[in-house]
């Protein structure tokens, strides 16, 4: 039992690093059917920004983070909107996905060329103990991880539900032409969403890299990830990402412990492919209808 | 239907010259990449179609490619002639394209994307951890050349004619397969699902007809990938290996007939062409892409029609202006 | 409207022929062709993709010990050109890239790393009579006749029964766990330990495989927990090994933990920190052995790169100085004759400074020097025993 408690949690810490991930990627998709195949990189160097900030310009840490943030917000919001998706967008979805596939290759090989191919300590928020409770042992690193990653997903909710901006951005997501009908400043709207992208993706890499440690091949399995998890949640939902995020991960820890743990990585697959046929709107999400 | 131009006529003829004798000039080197530069086209034409001309993005194309390599492999070891080998490599990329497709297009338009994400990764977990069928993560060595008509392509010059002529034929047959009716049909697709829908096509068979033979079209591509370089993994065969197919498929032009040619081209001897850069080629490749994209999404060859665009438009106001005082002089 | 059709048709020809013409300079072009001052030792080796972070350590590792001898003259009087091409860690491109640099008459081949690449590039090799020393350490690359082939490492045909005897008379285990990395290297050395384990009549209780760039081992932990080993060897690279012990030590999991090279390397000490401490196993090649060539390379390789090598660093380096020495010995560039000279060859540092450790090439390329069993004490390696090389 403890065991399984075990899994459960260790699940539950990875699973709200899929959400934060997956919540962006899917957000990004409803306003501007971009589908991001670098959002795995999007998570991998923001923690090479903080780095940067830290051993170049010789901040402390919690600066540093902040400063990791606006540089990912600059960088990978406005400037990627600006820059790569705004041009492309009129022609469709698939030169963009092939521009991500480059963007996600230029990325990685960046970070390995200009700052290291080997994987790079990064401070973590939280002191490294471990707490034991009712038998089973938890990191500080992994309750601070999912709490914070649970804040700010619940935040972002609470925000898209009851806020009015926050209500202006879904009416942009589910309807631009009535948005705009209705005065939504669409353009804004669809910016305020690669903003959001941008710091989810940055919040994600500050949070695991203590664990994970920064490395240029680390957004590739959590692109793959936040991808799955966005179609299995439901890709036009926010709330379906969230839920796909946190069952993806408790799934890959209970099937590697009971199953295969050769297989562990088609467990997921096979869900989707499951999904697709059996629900194709996701698990959360509405059915789509078909536009001219 | 245009015509073929009879100059682009003497354009091909030079290339074809090219191709024929280069092995008279190049070194081995030279030889083995034009060879895989022939096999990688192979599968590039099958994506395009379904890319290109039926408007389904496969992410798998990479993972088809070893389905026929591994197939081919595990055939010709077992002691089966080499072409009945290459037969079911296409045949059984064809069938499982087929099952993958169908249930896909069943539900939505891009779903099918989704779906060959996730056989690309679960055919490498199978040829991975199958080792009995496989030999697994070691891979498959010393893959035996073929004898064709008598001739043994153990040497890299016999092979590459072998890959050339293969090459052609399937260059032919995807040709054909565009001016037949049924090509039209898929053109009408990618421009107008709908509007092809109310014309009385079936576009989910044929969509799925399209998916299936540029799945067949990376069979083929890898069983002749397996005897050219004589070894196979898993590794090769990951979602890279897709990515790259797409990428090559999109920087050369997605549904221009030579788009394929272009962009193989390209993805082998960018790194060539790029080696003083030293270890950045990669860098400035995927730069090069993303502005590629940005600028021109219709690929190189689409910019080769833009830049031929300009210029009959430019000749033909100049001859315009040209013409017009002369005509009322002579009048 | 004749003209202008005219017009396009003369440029659309003009385009093609040019085109025809670059696309045989470029493919036809030698690429880099070796003077008569330069000796041309190309380097193919995984720069990019899954392998990019061992191929970068074994390129590092060879541009120390070509600077250092370029510096000094050279060898018989002629420098070193050392290119690196990458494999994109793809074997068909290994392949490319080997058949590239025969054109131009390499006199040695390096690389790569990623033992399928070898296994396909060391038949040109042969074919070329070009002697490929290589980093794999699959034990099937030594044992096809292949006698153009040679390793910078212990295969691990060798390193497995050194980590087997450990297991059943240092630790007199009855029972073992093994949990490895799903890749090339970690299956490997799974299979070879296995089987090692089965010829001492050890059990292994449970068989774990692991993907590379795992971060969460909690599920993995678990079921080590549930088989509850005496002894758990541990086979994966540096970062997911800090992560495992990590896990193991939150779980509290009982039993030795075992490693060969890898697991106590320093790069995993610092890493997963207090976890480290308590683990026990083989170290092959590193820069923490008490001998004071290796840590002094080491330290030079730091402060040249600005990051700790790790043994692939090691392998570059030495393949290199074993070049030197042999063909200084033989006192002419001969490929042919290199290749036959290094058969049986002892290289000590005494002879060769570069070599660190004295080594012997045996008749099939495989390589013997002494290794160490090391402890991880108080967050530094400590050697307890030096293991004598095989051949004495």
């Amino acid at each position: 039992m403890s065991s399984f408690l075990q899994l459960l949690v260790s699940g539950l810490a990875t699973g709200a690093i899929y959400a934060l991930v997956a919540v962006g990627f899917s957000l990004l998709w409803q306003t501007s059917q971009t589908i991001n195949f670098a959002q795995g990189e999007f998570v991998m160097i923001p923690a090479f920004f903080v780095l940067v900030a830290i051993k170049v310009l010789g901040l402390s840490f919690p600066i540093a983070a902040l400063i990791g943030i606006a540089v990912a917000a600059l960088v990978l919001g406005v400037l990627f909107k600006r820059v790569i998706v705004d041009p492309m967008l009129k022609h469709g979805v698939l030169p963009l996905v092939v521009s991500t596939i480059a963007l996600s290759l230029f990325m990685r090989e960046a970070v390995k060329d200009f700052y290291s191919s080997q994987a790079q300590p990064f401070p973590s928020l939280v002191a490294d103990h471990d707490i034991t409770i009712f038998g089973t042992v938890f990191s500080a690193q992994s309750l601070a991880l999912l709490v914070v990653a649970l804040v700010v997903v619940g935040a972002l909710h609470g925000f898209l539900q009851h806020t009015r901006l926050g209500r202006m951005m879904q009416a942009t997501a589910q309807n631009p032409t009535v948005a705009r009908i209705l005065g939504i400043e669409v353009e804004r709207m669809i910016l305020y969403t690669f903003l959001i992208n941008s710091i989810l993706c940055a919040i994600a890499s500050i949070l695991i890299s203590p664990i994970y440690l920064a490395k240029f091949t680390n957004g590739e399995t959590l692109g793959l990830a936040a991808f799955v998890a966005a179609i299995i949640g439901g890709f036009n939902q926010a709330r379906g990402a969230m839920v796909g995020g946190v069952l993806l991960g408790i799934l890959d820890n209970l099937c590697a412990a009971y199953v295969s743990a050769q297989y562990r990585a088609a467990v997921p697959l096979l869900l989707l492919v499951v999904i697709i046929l059996f629900r194709p709107q996701g698990l959360m999400g509405r059915v789509e209808e078909r536009t001219v | 239907m245009k015509r073929v131009h009879p100059l682009a006529l003497i354009g091909g003829v030079i290339v074809a010259a090219f191709l024929l004798s280069a092995p008279m000039f190049l070194k081995s080197y030279g030889i083995y990449l034009l060879a895989l530069w022939a096999v990688t086209t192979i599968a590039a034409l099958g994506l395009n179609l379904t890319l290109g001309y039926a408007g389904q993005i496969s992410l798998a194309q990479g993972a088809f490619v070893g389905l026929g390599a591994y197939t081919t492999a595990l055939m010709t070891g077992a002691g089966v002639p080499y072409f009945v080998a290459f037969l079911a490599s296409g045949v059984l990329t064809f069938a499982i394209g087929w099952c993958l497709g169908y249930p896909a297009l069943r539900v939505q338009h891009h779903f099918l994307a989704f779906v060959t994400l996730a056989f690309s990764t679960l055919l490498f977990l199978l040829m991975r951890n199958e080792q009995w069928l496989t030999n697994g993560i070691y891979g498959i060595n010393d893959i035996r050349r073929p004898t064709v008509f008598g001739i043994s392509t153990n040497k890299n010059t016999e092979f590459y004619y072998f890959a050339l002529s293969m090459l052609v034929a399937f260059a032919f047959i995807k040709w054909w397969m565009i001016r037949s009716p049924w090509g039209r049909a898929f053109i009408a697709l990618r421009e107008n699902p709908l509007r092809a829908a109310s014309l009385g096509v079936n576009v989910r068979r044929y969509t799925l007809m399209a998916f299936a033979i540029g799945s067949a079209f990376a069979g083929f591509a890898g069983a002749l990938y397996a005897p050219l370089v004589q070894f196979i993994e898993p590794n090769s065969f990951q979602l890279t290996y897709s990515l790259k197919l797409l990428l090559m498929v999109l920087v050369g032009g997605a549904g221009y007939f030579l788009g394929p040619f272009m962009g193989a081209l390209i993805d082998l001897l960018l790194p060539e062409w790029l080696r003083f850069t030293q270890g950045y080629y990669l860098l400035i490749y995927s730069a090069l892409v993303v502005t590629l994209m940005a600028f021109c999404p219709t690929g190189v060859l689409g910019i080769v029609e833009r830049i031929r665009e300009a210029r009959i438009s430019r000749a033909a106001s100049a001859a315009r202006a040209a013409q017009a005082p002369s005509a009322t002089s002579s009048n | 409207m004749t003209t202008s059709t005219h017009f396009a048709r003369k440029s659309a020809l003009r385009r093609r022929l040019l085109g025809g013409m670059l696309l045989a300079s470029l493919i036809g072009l030698p690429a880099m062709s070796a003077s008569a001052q330069e000796i041309f030792i190309p380097n193919i080796v995984e720069l990019s993709g899954a392998g990019a972070v061992s191929g970068t350590n074994w390129r590092d590792g060879i541009i120390l010990a070509v600077e250092e001898i370029n510096a000094k003259g050279g060898i018989l009087g002629k420098k070193l050109n050392v290119p690196h091409l990458d494999t994109q860690s793809d074997a068909s491109v290994a392949r490319a890239q080997v058949q590239k640099v025969m054109d131009d008459k390499p006199y040695v081949i390096l690389g790569p790393v990623f033992s399928g690449s070898v296994l396909v590039t060391m038949a040109l090799a042969q074919q070329n009579e070009i002697p490929e020393f290589v980093g794999g350490e699959a034990s099937a690359i030594t044992q096809r006749g292949n006698k153009f082939v040679f390793r910078t490492a212990f295969g691990q045909q060798f390193s497995m029964p050194k980590i087997a005897n450990y297991i059943r008379d240092g630790l007199k285990a009855q029972t073992v766990a093994v949990l490895w990395v799903n890749n090339d290297f970690g299956k490997g050395g799974r299979d070879n330990f296995v089987k090692e384990m089965a010829s001492r009549n050890i059990k292994v209780v449970a068989d774990i495989s692991t993907e590379s760039g795992q971060v969460d081992f909690a599920a993995d932990v678990v079921k080590l927990k549930a088989a509850n080993a005496d002894a758990v060897f541990v086979y994966t690279n540096e970062e997911e090994s800090a992560r495992f012990l990590k896990e193991a030590r939150k779980q509290s999991l009982k039993g030795s933990l075992i490693g060969e090279t890898t697991l106590l390397s320093q790069k995993v000490i610092e890493l997963a920190g207090d976890a480290a401490n308590g683990v026990k196993g083989h170290v092959g090649l590193t820069s923490d052995a008490p001998i004071p060539a290796l840590n002094a390379f080491g330290e030079k390789f730091k402060k040249r790169f600005n990051y700790a090598n790790d043994h692939n660093g090691i392998k570059g380096y030495i393949a290199v100085y074993a070049i030197k020495h042999a063909t200084e010995k033989l006192g002419k560039f001969d490929s042919k004759a290199l290749a036959d000279a290094m058969h049986g060859l002892t290289i000590t540092p005494e002879q060769e400074p570069g070599i660190l450790m004295n080594s012997t090439w045996d008749a099939n390329g495989d390589i013997d020097r002494a290794s160490f069993l090391g402890e991880v004490v108080g967050g530094k390696q400590k050697v307890v025993e030096v293991l004598p090389k095989l051949g004495k």
